[in-house]
């Protein structure tokens, strides 16, 4: 039992911090980048993957599990799980705006961009890679998304500083934002020691 | 004669040829370099020269198929289901190269990882799809797809050779600058030994890296708007460009104008 509980905690801390989606994985660069320009937006952003993510990976690691291992269709885990992904993405929309629509208020304007959203797709294969169970992958679904939601709130806090600063012309814009990315991926280097 | 400078298209070449098509993607409007899409690969596997060719020829691959496939079936698929069934096709193609890597280049294989099963979602394919193969016939969209897909390889591999050469002194893997190696020329005369600067393969490096060259195209930018030409073309950033949000309603005006100009991701 404890050994699970560590196990789970280990995934947790190194799905959200040692493995940063963003700035170590590469995984979700779009709206990380695109949606970063207000801490409160990027924190709706960084909820409304919470939520998808952590469906996704329990979706997909059910789907995996219980309809393409059996039946030995394990090559066909990518179109599966992409449409997959799109369609919970489209279900969840609909059923907010009918049943919650306070949330849908809330993560509703998130729910579009999130669809081909990569990391999404990248944390259910990488479940399958790294054999996890279902509530590993779940754990580790959540975990993904927390990080990506303390990435994307730093590093909108960092642009809402910056925004007056006199940079020069050809670094306004993207590209002072990935140099901002850049020095904060050289900070997360410092979370390695966790492993 | 407005007519015929209508149907010009890249290079002076006439539109809609495979040789212009061919053109177009690899200069003209380079997805990398240019419209700036594609990101996620561009930064997380030009570690080498040799990591970026490869995914850059996968990419190419799934690119000129796909396009050929979804062009043939453009007055079969029904305008409402036509994001599902274009993404059917990609995975496709992408599940074949997968399969076709996994027994063939097991080792590169490992080093591209995660990132194969993503072409599935890289905003070129997807893009070139919805903005050029659904609209043209099969051997302009194959050689658009072909053209696109080579200028994607060329810029990834020009940014894995400098990541590469500059972070651990290699060229296609090769060792060709140890540490201490005394460097030739004006380089030499400003940094006097090559030290390799370790930063530059690791996950900063690809930050900086990409800021820098996008800084370079908006330098390219400002340049040509001096002397009056056309910069339309040249994004800023691409998918990665800010996302205003305000109300639900613009936010999806805003997508569907995205998704037209082939800028997902």
């Amino acid at each position: 039992m404890t050994n699970t509980i560590l196990q789970l905690l280990s995934i947790l801390i190194t799905a959200s911090l040692v493995n940063n989606v963003v700035l170590s994985q590469f995984l979700g660069l779009c709206p990380f980048l695109g949606v970063s320009r207000k801490t409160d937006t990027a924190f709706g952003m960084g909820m409304a993957l919470t939520f998808v993510m952590t469906l996704a990976s329990f979706v997909c690691s059910l789907i995996y599990k219980f309809i393409l291992t059996p039946l030995d269709l394990s090559f066909l885990q990518t179109i599966v799980f992409i449409l997959v992904i799109a369609m919970l993405v489209q279900f969840v929309e609909m059923f907010l705006k009918k049943y919650v629509v306070s949330l849908y208020q809330s993560l509703g304007v998130y729910l579009p961009l999130i669809t081909t959203n990569c990391a999404v797709l990248g944390i259910a294969l990488n479940n399958v890679t790294d054999e996890y169970n279902t509530l590993e992958s779940t754990i580790c679904g959540a975990a993904t998304a927390i990080g990506f939601t303390i990435a994307i709130v730093i590093l909108a806090g960092i642009r809402e500083k910056i925004q007056y600063n006199d940079i020069p012309k050809p670094f306004k814009g993207m590209p002072i934002v990935l140099i901002t990315s850049g020095l904060m991926a050289i900070a997360f280097t410092g979370f390695a020691g966790l492993k | 004669m407005s007519n015929m400078e209508m149907k010009k298209g890249a290079l002076g070449l006439r539109a809609d040829t495979p040789g212009e098509r061919f053109f177009n993607g690899l200069i003209e409007e380079n997805p990398t370099l240019v419209l700036m899409i594609g990101m996620c690969p561009t930064l997380a596997v030009t570690t080498s020269a040799i990591n970026g060719l490869s995914m850059g020829l996968a990419t190419t691959f799934v690119l000129a198929l796909s396009n050929a496939v979804i062009s043939a079936l453009r007055k079969v698929i029904p305008d409402t289901v036509r994001i599902p069934s274009f993404i059917v096709v990609i995975a496709s193609f992408v599940t074949l190269v997968q399969l076709i890597m996994q027994a063939y280049l097991p080792a590169l294989n490992k080093a591209l990882g995660v990132y194969i099963p993503l072409i599935v979602v890289n905003c070129i394919i997807f893009g070139r799809a919805e903005a050029y193969a659904s609209k043209h016939g099969i051997v302009p969209s194959f050689f658009d797809g072909l053209g696109m897909g080579l200028g994607f390889t060329c810029a990834i591999t020009i940014i894995g050779f400098f990541r590469e050469l500059i972070g651990g002194g290699t060229m296609f893997d090769i060792q060709i600058l140890g540490e201490g190696t005394v460097l030739p020329g004006a380089i030499g005369a400003f940094f006097g030994r090559y030290q390799p600067v370790r930063i530059f393969i690791q996950q900063a490096g690809a930050f900086l890296v990409l800021a820098f060259l996008i800084a370079i195209m908006n330098q390219v930018k400002f340049n040509l708007e001096k002397k009056g030409k056309d910069t339309s073309k040249f994004g800023s950033g691409g998918c990665c460009n800010d996302i205003e949000l305000k109300d639900p309603k613009t936010v999806k005006e805003q997508l569907l104008a995205k998704e037209s100009k082939g800028a997902q991701g």
